[in-house]
């Protein structure tokens, strides 16, 4: 236990002198979580439409002005044909192309059926399927309007629990935090032990008596506590005073899970480090690993979309869950008892990056 | 008189390269033991084994009677270390690392600071005492890795090139803290490679391309090759050498 | 110049004796183009669907077997009520939930009509809403084979056309993007450390005596890495095009030139900050910490940047990356030339003369 408190104080001084990285560990999660979820917005508004009404009726004028009024598009003009129109395409003015065809309206009164074209410019899928899904949504509740003026039938309520305004800071806040909080864990592990072993301090820390678990958990308690800071810096400073997000779940099962967690991406940290004989090489490992999580965590695309072999590998993402129980707790209220799997599988994960770290850090070549 | 390093026929490999190849000695208490020899000779790597920073690939050794294979743990709490590396930390004051590198070695809150002031006031660093190690110049900063690497007061110390890149002055003094720990019973197991140092040690071995060719005092040495100095001596035994730099 | 050579073969040494960085910026680049380009994508499928079926009558099994056999949807759960639905929301386990009201199959027929509500998890709105909108085209579509003759059905339907990318492919978005992060970044990366390193290791004290103009020290150290790039664009190249089925619609050349623009682009930043900075640790973690998020989220594949707010729009132009992305659309995706690209270009040139004027400024300072 001593020497454990001697390691201690050697790196809360070490962190504490070095101001310029203090700083940066703690104001850069708090800045780019200010800025970042304001860039991360998928609701989609202003969509620019170029409409080709080869009918002319009046059904096709409703649907236009249905189309217009659901705030999501802006018309940039109606076009005599889809030709013209495309030349909007091509200088890149418009996104949606919506050609209603001629006989439109006598189609749909003699329950022919008619077809809308739509032409999205799909270089960027999100603007093209969002765009289209709301256009098809506007299509669709006109469509419903007259067949309910003509029959009872059918119709289709939709509801949005837990964020009935979709609002995608909501959405994106946690998972950006949860971003922040892992790189910090994991870059700040990974360099500070490598810069031991490239000055040459950790020979001189392995001819002592000292333990491996002892060195182990000097290292892993200061940035354990880094990690808490950071992560309640952001929850409770920028999620709740600049974003009004109040986890509605509970607290503790979330910090219980923080805590389980950072051990695993601490774990992590220190197993990169094991590899790397230089803080270049353990920058180039903490990046690329860095990079997967961020991208394969489930926080910009969907991890149930994602084709089998991918899912596996966000499944050993521990983002992946820390995104997932974060937005469980925080948006939908869960608590332990719908946790157990993530807890779980978090906890396995932390007994694995720690052992694996443990067996390579070797005091001896 | 009590022996504190026994090695027999230690060799290492790196592959087909045979860093250190079965060599064997022994060093006595309160000794003042230098291990030369040129650049790749095998110095670093036989210091690496004694210390337990490296597993021989074979040979037999034990340290203050411990054995090198099994028992590491233990010879650890028995030697001090100072590594051609610069050891210290930059970024910690030198109070701070005396501080740290006591109480990980388990000193008592009293004999830590006891110890502390010690190596203060015997280098004269009352002045510095909370400066930070990055600021002092190089003699300083060898002379304070030395004073902890024995701080604990280990039954042995190894020094590897402690005096590489100082100014012969802060040698002098840099080999009166040795002596003035020789002469409290700490072993010294000193490598270098200036020979004017050599002949402050109580024996000398001498390595050449990973064997050890001679073990005796610097005075028998000289008469053993018949000149006046290590220089002429080392320069006598090195020239056979296939391996060097 | 042919000390400049001596120069740049000793920065070709330290980056070829290092194996285990050469693997990583080999290894890096191909790993991700190979995961991200066909592990990301922003169709939605597979998702676990909810039912609540409060009727019990064979209407209502004719419609959850149409929601069962849909694609988009993995086989719906059945469940007995909304408290139910509130639980697997609770626990992740399904998105999206169809309750059907009792006398389902009575009612429908009736004028007031049968109302299906569709609850989704708005807590991912993006998902929420294109789920709600699966789930109801299901039940229209039940409606329209349900309708009894005089009743219509009225028939709109919609054909929707993905122009540039028909498949929707994830690989046309996210190619150019992976390319853009990773070429930058890495660009970044690499050149961030390496004045730094020689400053703590004192070996540059020993580079500023030498009689050599110190500048071109700083510009030796850029050149391996801007070569390395290259070949990693090369891979890149290739394993879009065999593995990815990406077809490079305009000039290879053109190509080629923008991205070494880019490279230098990044290699001038990273010895900016090299020259910065006073330990390596610092180094990593601007270019670590500080560029990574920002360059993955405002390069503008994951999100559109014309959607930002102004504030971020207007910071997006700072990102390197961002213009390199819409060169590389123009070239590869829509095979414009150099009529559509040259302003992007020019941005490119325009920061690197900035960022390498700055890190000569700065080396100069440090030396005086």
């Amino acid at each position: 236990m001593r020497i454990l408190k001697f390691l201690l104080q050697k790196e809360f001084k070490q962190i504490f002198r070095n101001r310029s990285i203090l700083t940066m560990i703690l104001m850069m999660p708090v800045v780019q979580l200010l800025i970042m979820p304001l860039a991360a917005d998928y609701e989609i508004k202003n969509i620019h439409i170029a409409l080709v009404d080869l009918d002319k009726s009046p059904y096709a004028e409703d649907l236009q002005e249905a189309i217009l009024a659901s705030g999501y598009f802006i018309s940039v003009g109606d076009f005599n044909s889809f030709e013209e129109a495309n030349q909007a395409f091509e200088k890149g003015t418009a996104d949606l192309i919506l050609e209603i065809p001629a006989h439109f309206e006598k189609e749909i009164i003699d329950f022919k059926k008619t077809s809308l074209n739509i032409s999205a410019n799909a270089i960027n899928g999100v603007k093209a399927t969002v765009g289209s899904a709301y256009l098809n949504q506007v299509i669709n509740r006109f469509a419903q309007k007259l067949q309910a003026n003509i029959s009872g039938g059918i119709q289709v309520e939709s509801l949005n629990w837990y964020n009935p305004f979709l609002n995608y800071q909501a959405f994106m806040v946690p998972g950006i935090l949860v971003l922040l909080v892992t790189m910090v864990g994991v870059y700040m592990t990974s360099l500070n032990i490598v810069k031991e072993k490239e000055v040459g301090t950790i020979e001189q820390i392995n001819v002592s008596p000292i333990k491996k678990y002892h060195f182990i958990l000097g290292k892993l308690i200061p940035f354990l506590i880094i990690g808490f800071f950071v992560f309640s810096l952001g929850l409770f400073g920028v999620a709740r005073l600049v974003y009004g997000i109040v986890p509605i779940g509970s607290i503790l099962a979330l910090y219980s899970f923080l805590f389980l967690y950072l051990i695993a991406v601490l774990g992590i940290g220190m197993m990169l480090s094991t590899y790397a004989e230089t803080q270049q090489q353990a920058m180039s490992l903490a990046f690329f690993i860095m990079m997967i999580f961020i991208l394969m965590g489930g926080l910009f695309t969907a991890v149930e979309s994602m084709p089998e072999w991918a899912q596996w590998v966000a499944a050993l993402n521990p983002v992946t869950y820390f995104i997932e129980v974060v937005r469980l707790v925080v948006l939908k209220g869960s608590g332990f008892k719908d946790l157990l799997p993530q807890f779980g599988i978090i906890a396995l994960m932390a007994i694995i990056s720690n052992s694996w770290a443990i067996l390579n850090y070797r005091k001896t070549t | 008189m009590e022996v504190v390093i026994k090695a027999e026929k230690l060799s290492k490999a790196f592959g087909d390269f045979i860093a250190t190849n079965a060599i064997s000695f022994e060093v006595y208490k309160g000794e003042i033991f230098g291990f030369l020899g040129a650049n790749g000779a095998g110095k670093t790597t036989a210091i690496r084994m004694l210390c337990g920073l490296s597993k021989p690939s074979s040979g037999e050794a034990t340290i203050a009677g411990f054995d090198i294979y099994r028992e590491t743990e233990s010879i650890k709490k028995n030697i001090g270390y100072m590594s051609q590396k610069f050891s210290l930390y930059e970024d910690l004051t030198v109070a701070e690392n005396l501080r740290f590198y006591g109480g990980i070695y388990g000193l008592g809150r009293k004999e830590l600071k006891e110890a502390s002031e010690a190596v203060i006031k015997n280098l004269g660093l009352e002045q510095e005492r909370k400066k930070l190690v990055s600021s002092l110049p190089l003699g300083w900063k060898q002379k304070l890795a030395f004073s902890v690497a024995i701080m604990h007061e280990p039954k042995l110390v190894f020094l590897d090139e402690p005096t590489g890149g100082v100014d012969p002055v802060t040698r002098r003094q840099f080999w009166d803290l040795i002596h003035q720990a020789a002469a409290r019973g700490i072993t010294v197991f000193v490598t270098t490679h200036y020979m004017d140092e050599a002949e402050y040690c109580d024996r000398i071995s001498m390595m050449v391309d990973g064997e050890m060719k001679a073990l005796d005092t610097p005075r028998n040495l000289k008469k053993q090759f018949g000149v006046d100095s290590m220089d002429a001596v080392f320069y006598e035994m090195a020239r056979g050498a296939k391996r060097s730099d | 110049m042919k000390q400049f050579i001596i120069f740049i073969r000793k920065e070709f040494w330290h980056v070829f004796r290092d194996p285990k960085t050469m693997l990583l910026l080999f290894g890096m680049p191909i790993a991700q183009i190979v995961l991200f380009g066909f592990a990301l994508t922003n169709e939605i499928k597979n998702v676990n669907i909810a039912i609540v079926d409060q009727s019990g009558d064979w209407a209502a099994q004719e419609l959850i077997q149409k929601i069962q056999a849909n694609r988009s949807f993995s086989q719906g759960l059945l469940l007995n009520s909304e408290a139910e639905v509130e639980e697997a929301f609770r626990q992740g386990k399904v998105k999206v939930a169809v309750m059907i009201p009792p006398n389902f199959g009575l009612d429908r027929r009736r004028t007031e009509g049968s109302q299906i509500q569709i609850i989704a998890d708005a807590s991912d709105p993006n998902t929420a809403t294109t789920l709600t909108n699966y789930a109801t085209a299901i039940i229209q579509d039940y409606q329209k084979s349900d309708l009894l003759p005089g009743q219509g059905p009225l028939q709109i339907e919609t054909q929707t056309r993905m122009i540039y990318n028909p498949e929707l492919k994830g690989a046309t978005n996210f190619v150019p993007g992976v390319m853009a992060l990773v070429l930058f970044l890495v660009g970044v990366l690499m050149t961030s450390v390496s004045i730094v390193r020689e400053k703590e290791t004192g070996t540059m004290e020993v580079l500023l005596v030498s009689p050599f103009n110190p500048i071109l020290v700083i510009i030796a150290k850029a050149v391996p890495y801007f070569f390395l790039s290259l070949v990693n664009l090369t891979v890149i190249l290739i394993l879009s095009v065999l593995l990815m089925d990406m077809e490079i619609a305009g000039s290879l050349g053109l190509l080629y030139l923008s991205s070494a623009l880019l490279i230098l682009t990044a290699l001038s930043l990273g010895l900016l900050i090299s020259n910065s900075t006073a330990s390596q640790q610092t180094a990593m973690l601007i270019s670590l910490m500080a560029m990574l998020l920002p360059t993955v989220m405002l390069t503008g594949f994951m999100f559109p940047l014309e959607n930002m707010p102004w504030p971020l729009q207007v910071i997006s132009n700072i990102v390197p990356s961002k213009w390199y992305y819409i060169i590389v659309q123009a070239i590869m995706i829509k095979g414009q030339g150099l009529a559509s690209v040259w302003r992007e270009m020019l941005v490119l040139m325009g920061m690197t003369t900035v960022f390498l004027t700055l890190s000569i400024r700065k080396f100069k300072t440090r030396l005086a």
